[in-house]
C-alpha cells in the first residue's frame, strides 16, 4: 500500500532521514518508535509532502507521490494527525470537523454523506458532540486530540498517519483513542502508521514496528518480537529498569 | 440647533468616508490574515476602480453598470496578476522584502496609470444624480446612500463568505494554521491567490463608489491606501467588524477635525491615530486578548 524507497530528507544542512526504506501493507497497523529527534515526525511529514525528500521514492497504491503538494496527497487518501494536535483554535469544533472534509465538499460530494460521517465521529467521541459549538482552542488537550483525529477521519483516509496521539493524555483517554484505531482498521480496513512515545502500548496494538535511530531504520520486526527484544526493551520500553536494577 | 445640524452633516460625511476606509482596510486585513503580508499596493486597486470606470465610460462609451462591472473585473485581474508576478515567485521572502515588493508594485501601477491616462483629476458622474436630499437639516447626496448601501452589502457578503461557506472557513483555517490547513487538503497557495483577488475587488469597489464624491486621478491610491491601512490597524487587522469600526471611527474623527478645527488637519489625524495605536495598543482597539491567531 505504501512504500518508501531510499528516502533522504534534509532540513537545510541537517540530514534528518538517511536512506530510509519502509513499507505498509493494506490494513496493517505499523508503529514507528525512536528517541526524541530520531526523525519520526520527519518521516510522516515526508510522506505527507510537507518536507519533501531530496531523493528517494514514495509509492502509495503503486503511484509515486513524492512530487505532489500536501493537498494532493490528502486527495489521494493519506491523512495525517500532526504532532501537537494543530487544531484550528479559533474555529468551532464542528467547523474543524467540516474542514476535515474540505476536499469532499470541493468534489461536490453529497452533503448527506458528509453529515453522516460527522455523526459517526460524534459517536466515536461523544465529548465532541457536547462541545460542537465551542471554540477548539478552549478544549482540553485530550479533547483537542480527539478533534484532530476526528478531523483526519472526516477525509475518509485509506492511510492514516498519527504523530504521538497519546502525548500528555490520561491513560483512559489513550485507551479510548487506541480503541478507535483498532475499530478503524477492523471496520474500514484503514491502514495506520502510528508514531508513539508510549512504545509498549503501540507495539501491543500494532502488527509490525520500525525502530528509528538518528534518521536511520535500525530494526524492522513483527510487533510481538519487538516487545520481547532486549535492546528495544532497554531503550524504548523502560519497563525492565527494575529487573536490571535488581540484578 | 445650528450646531446640531452641522454636527449631523459632519457625521454624514464621516460615515461615508469611513465606509470607504473600511472597505480598503478589509482588503489589507484579508491579505494580511492569509499571508502575513501588508500589501502596500492595496490603494492602487482603489485607484484602478475609479480610473477604469472612467475609462470604460468615456473612452469605450459603455453604460454606467457595464463600466462598473468591467472596472471591478479588470482591477481584480490586476490583483491576481500582481500576486502571480510579484509575490508568488518569492520563496521564503523576508518581511522587509515583501514591504519593498508591494511598495514597488504600487509605484509601478501608479506610474503605468499615469502613462496610460494622464496626470489630471477627473470627475466621475454620480450613480443616480446629485440632487441633495434633506436629512433633519443636513444634506445628504444620493451617492452617500449608494456608499452606505454597497458598503453594507460588501461587509455582509464578506461575513457570509468567511463564516458560512466552506471556502471562507478554509481561508480562515489557513490564517490560523497553514500547515494544518494543508494537511486537511486545502491548497494554501490557492487561498493566498484568492485573498489577493478578494482584496483587489473590495478595493476597486471602494474606489468606484467614492469617485463621484471626491473625483479620481492616477494617484488617489496613495492617501486612500494609507487611510485604509490605518482603519485596519485600529481594527487589529481583523477581517471583520473591527476594521469596519476602525474605518468609521477614522472617517468621523477626520470629518469632525476638518469641520471643527481646520480642514488642513484632516490627513494629519489619520497619522496621529496610526502612531498612537501602534505605540499604545498595537493589537488594535477591538481585538480581544483571547482570540489567538495560531
Ligand atoms: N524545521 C527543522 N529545521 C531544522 N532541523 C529540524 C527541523 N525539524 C526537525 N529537525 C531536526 O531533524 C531531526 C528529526 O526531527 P523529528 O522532529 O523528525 O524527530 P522526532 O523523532 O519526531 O522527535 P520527537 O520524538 O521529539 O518528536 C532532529 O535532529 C531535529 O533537530
Ligand atoms: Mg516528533
Amino acid at each position: 500500500m505504501l512504500k518508501l524507497k531510499n528516502i533522504n530528507t534534509y532540513y537545510g544542512q541537517v540530514h534528518a532521514l538517511k536512506t530510509v526504506s519502509m513499507h505498509l501493507n493494506k490494513g496493517e497497523i505499523v508503529t514507528l518508535i525512536g528517541a526524541n529527534g530520531a526523525g519520526k515526525t520527519t518521516i510522516l511529514n515526508t510522506i505527507s509532502g510537507i518536507t519533501p525528500p531530496r531523493d528517494g521514492e514514495i509509492l502509495f497504491e503503486g503511484e509515486g507521490i513524492v512530487k505532489l503538494p500536501p493537498d494532493r496527497i490528502v486527495r489521494r487518501g493519506v491523512s495525517q494527525v500532526p504532532e501537537g494536535r494543530q487544531v484550528f483554535k479559533p474555529l468551532s469544533v464542528e467547523d474543524n470537523l467540516e474542514l476535515g472534509a474540505y476536499l469532499r465538499y470541493r468534489s461536490r460530494e453529497g452533503r448527506g454523506e458528509i453529515r453522516k460521517d460527522l455523526e459517526k465521529v460524534y459517536e466515536l467521541f461523544p465529548r465532541l458532540l457536547e462541545r460542537r459549538k465551542q471554540m477548539a482552542g478552549t478544549l482540553s488537550g485530550g479533547e483537542q486530540q480527539m478533534l484532530a483525529i476526528g478531523r483526519a477521519l472526516m477525509a475518509k483516509p485509506r492511510l492514516l498517519l498519527l504523530d504521538e496521539p497519546s502525548m500528555g493524555l490520561a491513560p483512559l483517554v489513550v485507551q479510548e483513542i487506541f480503541r478507535v484505531l483498532e475499530m478503524l482498521r477492523h471496520e474500514h480496513g484503514t491502514t495506520i502508521l502510528l508514531v508513539e512515545q508510549n512504545a509498549k502500548a503501540a507495539l501491543k496494538l500494532a502488527d509490525r514496528g520500525y525502530v528509528l535511530e538518528t534518521g536511520k531504520v535500525i530494526l524492522e520486526e513483527v510487533a510481538s518480537e519487538l516487545l520481547e527484544n532486549k535492546e528495544v526493551q532497554r531503550a524504548y520500553l523502560g519497563r525492565d529498569k527494575k529487573e536490571i536494577w535488581e540484578r | 440647533m445650528e450646531f446640531a445640524q452641522q454636527l449631523l452633516q459632519y457625521l454624514v460625511s464621516g460615515f461615508s468616508t469611513g465606509a470607504i476606509y473600511a472597505l480598503i482596510g478589509l482588503g489589507f486585513a484579508i491579505i494580511y490574515n492569509a499571508t502575513g503580508i501588508i500589501n502596500f499596493a492595496q490603494g492602487e486597486f482603489v485607484m484602478l476602480g475609479g480610473m477604469l470606470t472612467l475609462f470604460f465610460l468615456n473612452v469605450a462609451r459603455f453604460g454606467m453598470i457595464p463600466s462598473i462591472i468591467l472596472a471591478i473585473l479588470v482591477a481584480t485581474l490586476c490583483g491576481v496578476v500582481f500576486n502571480r508576478l510579484a509575490i508568488k515567485p518569492l520563496k521564503k521572502p523576508s518581511p522587509l522584502n515583501l514591504v519593498i515588493i508591494t511598495i514597488g508594485g504600487s509605484i509601478l501601477m501608479r506610474g503605468l496609470a499615469m502613462l496610460i491616462w494622464d496626470k489630471d483629476t477627473h470627475a466621475v458622474p454620480a450613480f443616480s444624480g446629485s440632487e441633495p436630499l434633506d436629512l433633519a437639516g443636513a444634506t445628504i447626496l444620493p451617492q452617500h446612500l449608494w456608499i452606505f448601501g454597497i458598503t453594507i452589502l460588501a461587509i455582509a457578503g464578506n461575513k457570509f463568505f468567511f463564516y458560512y461557506t466552506i471556502s471562507g472557513r478554509a481561508m480562515r483555517a489557513c490564517s490560523y494554521n497553514s500547515r494544518a490547513a494543508s494537511l486537511v487538503g486545502i491548497a494554501v497557495e490557492r487561498m493566498v491567490l484568492f485573498s489577493f483577488l478578494l482584496s483587489s475587488a473590495l478595493g476597486a469597489v471602494a474606489g468606484i463608489i467614492v469617485a463621484p464624491l471626491t473625483m479620481t486621478s492616477y494617484d488617489v491610491g496613495v492617501m486612500l491606501g494609507l487611510k485604509g491601512f490605518c482603519a485596519a490597524i485600529i481594527g487589529g487587522m481583523s477581517s471583520g467588524i473591527g476594521t469596519v469600526l476602525g474605518g468609521i471611527i477614522l472617517g468621523i474623527l477626520e470629518a469632525l477635525g476638518a469641520g471643527l478645527i481646520s480642514s488642513g488637519y484632516k490627513d494629519a489625524i489619520a497619522f496621529i491615530i496610526l502612531l498612537l495605536i501602534l505605540f499604545v495598543r498595537p493589537q488594535g482597539l477591538f481585538r480581544k486578548a483571547e482570540t489567538e491567531r495560531v
